[in-house]
C-alpha cells in the first residue's frame, strides 16, 4: 500500500494508483454539492510549503484541504534562504513544531520534498520539485483520461514539448506506463533527455509520426522566456512545428482528447481555438485536480507518525 | 488493499460455518411488510425519499421502491449516501477506509427521508448518515429501515422499521450477501461465528 509520503509516481504501484483514482472519483461528487464540505479532516492541519511560486497547484491543494474541513496554512519561504541544506532542516524544525498532519511541498530543486520528508513526522506530498516529479498532476491527468475514455490500459498517449525540463512529463510517463498505456514523446532534439527510452517510451522528433493514431495528446508548457534562443531557435518556429492545432490533430484518433497542465501559452503549445474548446479538456483537468488532492490528503493525512520524528532534529546544544 | 471490518460488507457467498438468519424469501417478505408499514404511516407519499447506505442498503432500497410502486403506484426517489467521510473513527486509523458511491438525485429539503441499511449494530453508521444527510438539505423528518437489528447499540438510535431482530454476540459478524457475487441475485443474511484473535483467519 501507499507509503507515508507521496514523493513521486515512480514509488507507486498500479494498485496504489488505482486506489487513489477510485477515491478521487468519489471525491468529485462533493464538488457538485451545494455544501462542498465534509467533516473528515476537522481539526487537522495541512501546511502548504511553496518555495516556488504557484497559483494553480497551491490553490488546488488549499481548496482540497478546505473541502475536507482541514485548517490549511500557506507557508512561503524565500527560495534564497533555502539554498543551503541547513536552512531546509531549520524550516522543517519550525514546521514540526506546528504539528501538521500533512505538508505539501513545492521547490525548484529536485529532491527537496524527500529531504523534508526524511525529518518530519507528518506525511509529505510533493507538489512539484525541479525537473523531477509532480505526482498529483500526473494523477489528475490519469483521472481525466479515465473519465473521458473509460480506461487507461491499452491507450496511446503522446506527450509533446519540453520533456527535458518537465516534471509533469516525467510523472506522466511513469503514471501512464504503470497503468498500461503506450507513451510517445515528441520534442525538438535538444528537449529529449538522453536515455528516455529506458522509461519505456518511444521518442519522436516528428510531431506527425508521434500523434499518428493516438488517443490522448498532452502538450507541455514551453517556458519561452527561458528557453528561446538556447533550446529553441524561436517560439514561432516551435509553435509551427510542435504547436497543436486542429489540422495536426487529424492524424490522431477521431475521438482524441487534448490536455495541458496550464497555464497555456495561447497560440504556442495550443491554438487559441483548441485552448478554449473540445477536444481539449483543460478545465476538467483543473476540476479533477481538486478531487485528486482531496483523495491524496484523505489517504495520507492519517499517517502522521506519533512520538519521535523520523530523524532527530534537536540541535547540538540540546543534546 | 485490506477489506473493511464493517458489518455491511459486500462479499460473495460467505465461507461455510455461517448461520443463515434470513434467506431471499424472508428478505422479500420483510421488505413487502415494511413497504406496507411505511405507506400506512406516511401522510404524504409524494414527499418520500429513500436513501440507501451502501453497499447493503442499495438493493434493499431499490426493492422497497419497487414495492411502493406495486402497492400504491408511487415513484419514490432512491438516493445513495456513503457515510465513510463522516465516520467517527477515522482519526483512530492510519489506513483509510475505501469510499463508496454517493448519488443523491435531488435535495432532501422538506422530504420524508427513509434511511435504509442492511444490518444495524452500534448506530454509529446511522449517526454519520444523519450528518451527511443534513449537507444535502433539511428533511422534514428522518426515519430508519434496518433489515436486521442485531443489538449492541452504542448511541441513542432506534429503528423505525425492522426486518428481523437477531440476537448476536458482539464479536460475531453479520453480513448480507448475494448469489450474484455482489449484492445482485438472491440475498441472504448470515451470522458468522467470532474469530479468535491471532487464529490466522482473516475476513
Amino acid at each position: 500500500m501507499i507509503g507515508r509520503d507521496l514523493l513521486g509516481i515512480e514509488d507507486l504501484d498500479r494498485a496504489d494508483i488505482e486506489r487513489i483514482l477510485e477515491t478521487a472519483d468519489h471525491m468529485r461528487e462533493i464538488g457538485r454539492r451545494v455544501i462542498k464540505k465534509v467533516p473528515t479532516l476537522r481539526g487537522r492541519t495541512i501546511v502548504n510549503l511553496f518555495f516556488e511560486s504557484s497559483t494553480r497547484t497551491k490553490s488546488s491543494f488549499e481548496i482540497a484541504g478546505k473541502r475536507l474541513s482541514a485548517d490549511v496554512i500557506n507557508f512561503s519561504a524565500s527560495s534564497s534562504s533555502l539554498k543551503k541544506s541547513e536552512s531546509i532542516l531549520d524550516t522543517a524544525r519550525t514546521l514540526e513544531a506546528m504539528d501538521p498532519d500533512a505538508v505539501v511541498v513545492r521547490h525548484a530543486v529536485a529532491g527537496v520534498p524527500k529531504q523534508i520528508a526524511d525529518v518530519l513526522a507528518a506525511p509529505v506530498i510533493n507538489a512539484g520539485d525541479g525537473a523531477h516529479e509532480h505526482p498529483t498532476q500526473a494523477l489528475l491527468d490519469l483521472l481525466t483520461v479515465k473519465l473521458e475514455k473509460g480506461r487507461i490500459d491499452g491507450l496511446t498517449v503522446a506527450i509533446v514539448g519540453d520533456i527535458l525540463h518537465s516534471r509533469v512529463a516525467r510523472s506522466n510517463i511513469y503514471a501512464f506506463r504503470k497503468m498500461g498505456a503506450e507513451v510517445r514523446i515528441a520534442a525538438p532534439p535538444p528537449m529529449i533527455p538522453a536515455g528516455i527510452e529506458t522509461l519505456g517510451v518511444k521518442a519522436f522528433t516528428s510531431l506527425r509520426e508521434a500523434i499518428e493514431g493516438v488517443d490522448v495528446v498532452m502538450a507541455l508548457r514551453i517556458q519561452n522566456e527561458r528557453l528561446a534562443g538556447t533550446y529553441l531557435p524561436s517560439v514561432r518556429e516551435y509553435s509551427s512545428t510542435y504547436g497543436i492545432d486542429r489540422e495536426k490533430l487529424k492524424f490522431a484518433k477521431e475521438d482524441v482528447i487534448v490536455m495541458h497542465p496550464g497555464p497555456v501559452n495561447r497560440g504556442v503549445e495550443l491554438s487559441h481555438d483548441l485552448t478554449d474548446h473540445r477536444p481539449s479538456v483543460i478545465l476538467d483537468q483543473v476540476r479533477n485536480g481538486v478531487a485528486i488532492r482531496m483523495a491524496v490528503l484523505y489517504l495520507l493525512s492519517g499517517r502522521r507518525q506519533e512520538g519521535e520524528p523520523r530523524l532527530d532534529l534537536s540541535t547540538e546544544e540540546e543534546k | 488493499m485490506t477489506s473493511q471490518q464493517t458489518n455491511t460488507q459486500l462479499d460473495p457467498k460467505p465461507p461455510s460455518g455461517g448461520r443463515v438468519v434470513m434467506d431471499d424469501v424472508a428478505i422479500r417478505r420483510a421488505l413487502m411488510r415494511i413497504a406496507h408499514e411505511v405507506l400506512e404511516r406516511c401522510e404524504d407519499l409524494e414527499r418520500l425519499y429513500l436513501v440507501a447506505i451502501p453497499n447493503g442498503g442499495v438493493p434493499l432500497a431499490r426493492q422497497l421502491a419497487a414495492n411502493f410502486k406495486q402497492i400504491a403506484g408511487v415513484d419514490v426517489i432512491v438516493g445513495i449516501l456513503d457515510t465513510t467521510l463522516y465516520r467517527d473513527d477515522l482519526k483512530l486509523k492510519a489506513e483509510r477506509p475505501l469510499l463508496r458511491e454517493t448519488e443523491m438525485p435531488s435535495a432532501v429539503d422538506d422530504r420524508i427521508v427513509i434511511l435504509v441499511d442492511d444490518v444495524l449494530k452500534t448506530g454509529r453508521t446511522i449517526r454519520a448518515a444523519m450528518d451527511a444527510l443534513m449537507d444535502f438539505g433539511r428533511p422534514s423528518s428522518v426515519q430508519v429501515v434496518g433489515l436486521v437489528d442485531r443489538g449492541h447499540r452504542e448511541l441513542p438510535i432506534k429503528l423505525d422499521y425492522v426486518g428481523k431482530n437477531v440476537p448476536t454476540q458482539a464479536d460475531e459478524e453479520v453480513r448480507m450477501s448475494g448469489s450474484g457475487g455482489d449484492l445482485s441475485g438472491a440475498l441472504e443474511v448470515v451470522v458468522m461465528p467470532s474469530v479468535p484473535e491471532g487464529s490466522g483467519v482473516t475476513r
